[in-house]
């Protein structure tokens, strides 16, 4: 990769077949949309039912990694972003692995990390269909006008040397 | 008052098993159960949908493999539309969807080889579980945890070039396939930078059987010794005997080595194969008619598949299937650890398959789809990764969807799954009053011999931690959590 400024890295998680869990793929979309608008061609967008070892590599290659996905987490109410920290416990689910343990296998296989926050968005039913419930689709909404700052505000910080 | 060990879930084991071990008060195992929470409401799902729709739909059952149900689902329909089953096909249908399939063999094995399965045989069975994973492998052999990595992705890259996209690929259809190969992608595997292209991952499957072999020679304890127990088992083969994991007849062997379903038409697989309800676990269990519910259970994946079959036709693969006929004598293997040895011979079949193919015109051009006489009713079946999978549909006169069944590989190994669970506390866990780490794990590993999927496809509902229960009689005494 010849590198003219930052990578970055969008990756959707999820099921687009079971209901709520499509909530990152959807984002994700949105985001490829906005970014093929502003000619933002440093933005990346990927998608997956479930992250893999492979994914160790992927992401070796940029600077800001943005895992999105659906959250069922009691302690978030609509959405929420968080800095991942690579760890070295493995998860259960050897075929699917977290975010963190992306990030940790990175580290240890390709002695390279990049900023890496996951957007976690509040999901309720796992059914088998595709539309989302309407709290999931309002909540794809906020996410979306806030992945966009966040993404412009890293932007900013990485161009004036503050992040 | 007896005793009652439960662990929950089953760890490096796609989506939510349970293992329950009773024990009598002399500390004998008298009774052994995997449960498994599976759904089962998919086959209803898809009743009343367009039939077309059924290989993009299916896909929405795992995110493990979506690809198997993919090509079984398309495999189903081929009959509907009238193309008949895998000789029906057009050359270039065929073919893009047997390199979709050798795609995902070899990433799945590879997989589970170096990132579920060679932890344990590196750091040992009974090793600290911090160490017995696959960052403690990274930093042990990294070449190994590299070698995994990029095996894994290159048969996800041929996956996304054949299906279209890595989510919902829509690849194959009813008849045949929506797209030729092209050109750029051909060259990419064929010639691409070291190491993504295929010369390398062949070589990469021959060190891993390299690898294998060294440690079989230094570990025959946990290779030969660990679970052996008598089982039959059934396959697609060639209709000449060959390894076949795409297409062929159905075979079954008993534990002798006979051959008990005579490489019939898997459209027919309902006078041969039943599957029971049990009170106790969400998933059925599989048998053959003939031979009853009681001993007509049946092993499926890598280990039934080098049982059943008589030869490979690819020469890599095939000399290392005759050095694995040659341990067992030529005799059927029963040792549940020799699924390893087998999916890795798999894996190096699997590459020196799509070297083949990505070497053949006929993927960049020539007819995608066969049509003919609408049918009312069709049969896919696929060798899955794990094993034989069944799909299988009715369709009205509107063309909706009437009847769905689905046998999925992990449920064609429920019985083998609990025979080896058993073995393991049998041999474990008699007279012993403290449960160890170590016999904890030697039931997972048990498990894990048979890759097995219980994924519900939701992975947002599938994190967990492990929960260890231990019960004596009725009461909880002790209850862990990781």
């Amino acid at each position: 990769m010849t590198r003219k400024g930052p990578e970055i890295l969008i990756y959707g998680i999820g099921n687009p077949g079971r209901q709520d869990d499509a909530l990152g793929i959807l984002l994700a979309e949105k985001i490829e949309q906005w970014a093929a608008e502003l000619c933002y061609s440093f933005i990346t967008v990927e998608q997956c039912y479930q992250l893999n070892i492979e994914d160790a590599e992927l992401i070796s290659h940029y600077d800001l990694v943005i895992f999105l996905d659906a959250s069922v987490k009691e302690e978030i109410t609509d959405i929420s972003i968080e800095r991942v920290t690579p760890h070295l416990k493995t998860d259960f689910n050897m075929h699917s692995v977290t975010p963190a343990f992306v990030a940790g296998l990175s580290e240890n296989i390709y002695s390279r990390i990049p900023e890496i926050f996951q957007l976690h968005i509040k999901a309720s039913k796992f059914n088998f269909m595709e539309p989302l419930t309407g709290e999931a689709a309002e909540n794809l909404d906020r996410a979306f006008i806030h992945l966009k700052e966040f993404i412009i505000a890293w932007l900013a910080r990485k161009k004036s040397g503050t992040s | 008052m007896g005793q009652k060990i439960t662990i929950e879930p089953v760890t490096r084991v796609e989506g939510h098993g349970k293992v329950t071990i009773h024990l009598d008060n002399q500390g004998k195992v008298v009774q052994t159960r995997l449960h498994i929470v599976e759904f089962r409401g998919f086959e209803r799902f898809v009743q009343g949908r367009p039939y077309w729709e059924a290989p993009v739909l299916v896909q929405r059952l795992c995110g493990i493999c979506p690809v198997s149900h993919h090509l079984a689902a398309a495999k189903a329909l081929d009959v509907i539309v009238g193309a008949g089953t895998g000789e029906g096909l057009t050359p270039t249908g065929e073919k893009m969807r047997r390199l979709m399939h050798y795609g995902q063999i070899f990433q799945s094995h590879s997989l589970h080889f170096f990132h579920l399965a060679s932890p344990d045989l590196l750091f040992g069975i009974d090793a600290d579980p911090l160490k017995r994973n696959v960052i403690a492998l990274a930093l042990e052999n990294k070449d190994l945890a590299v070698q995994g990595v990029m095996m894994r992705k290159f048969g996800q890259e041929i996956i996304a070039a054949t299906a279209g996209k890595k989510i919902h690929g829509t690849g194959a259809i009813p008849g045949g396939i929506n797209k030729h190969l092209s050109v750029e992608d051909k060259e990419r595997f064929l010639k691409g930078k070291d190491p993504m292209n295929i010369n390398a991952m062949i070589e990469w499957s021959q060190a891993a059987l390299d690898f294998f072999h060294e440690y079989h020679k230094k570990n025959k304890n946990v290779i030969d010794q660990f679970i052996e127990f008598p089982s039959s088992y059934l396959s697609l083969v060639r209709k000449d005997g060959a390894l076949d994991l795409y297409h062929g007849v159905l075979r079954a062997k008993d534990s002798e080595g006979n051959i008990i379903l005579h490489d019939i038409d898997y459209q027919d697989y309902l006078k041969y194969i039943d599957e029971e309800v049990r009170s106790w676990s969400y998933m059925k269990f599989p048998y053959l008619k003939e031979l009853g519910k009681s001993s007509g259970w049946y092993t499926v994946g890598p280990l039934a598949r080098l049982n059943n079959a008589d030869f490979i036709d690819t020469p890599l693969a095939q000399k290392e299937f005759e050095k694995f006929k040659d341990y067992s004598g030529g005799k059927i293997d029963h040792h549940s650890m020799h699924s390893h040895w087998a999916r890795l011979i798999e894996i190096l079949h699997s590459a020196e398959k799509m070297k083949e193919l990505l070497n053949d015109k006929d993927l960049m051009e020539g007819e995608l789809v066969t049509k003919g006489q609408k049918q009312s009713e069709g049969v896919g079946l696929i060798e899955a990764p794990r094993g034989t999978l069944f799909h299988h549909y009715k369709v009205n006169e509107h063309d909706q969807i009437e009847m769905c069944n689905l046998i999925v590989s992990t449920t064609n190994n429920n019985q083998p799954m609990n025979e080896a669970v058993n073995q393991v506390a049998v041999k474990m866990m008699t007279g012993k009053e403290e449960i160890t780490e170590a016999m904890m794990n030697a039931v997972e590993v048990a498990i894990r011999a048979y890759d097995p999927c219980l994924s519900c496809a939701t992975h947002a509902l599938g994190q967990m931690p492990l929960e260890i229960s231990l019960y004596k009689g009725d009461a909880l005494i002790d209850k862990k959590r990781s």
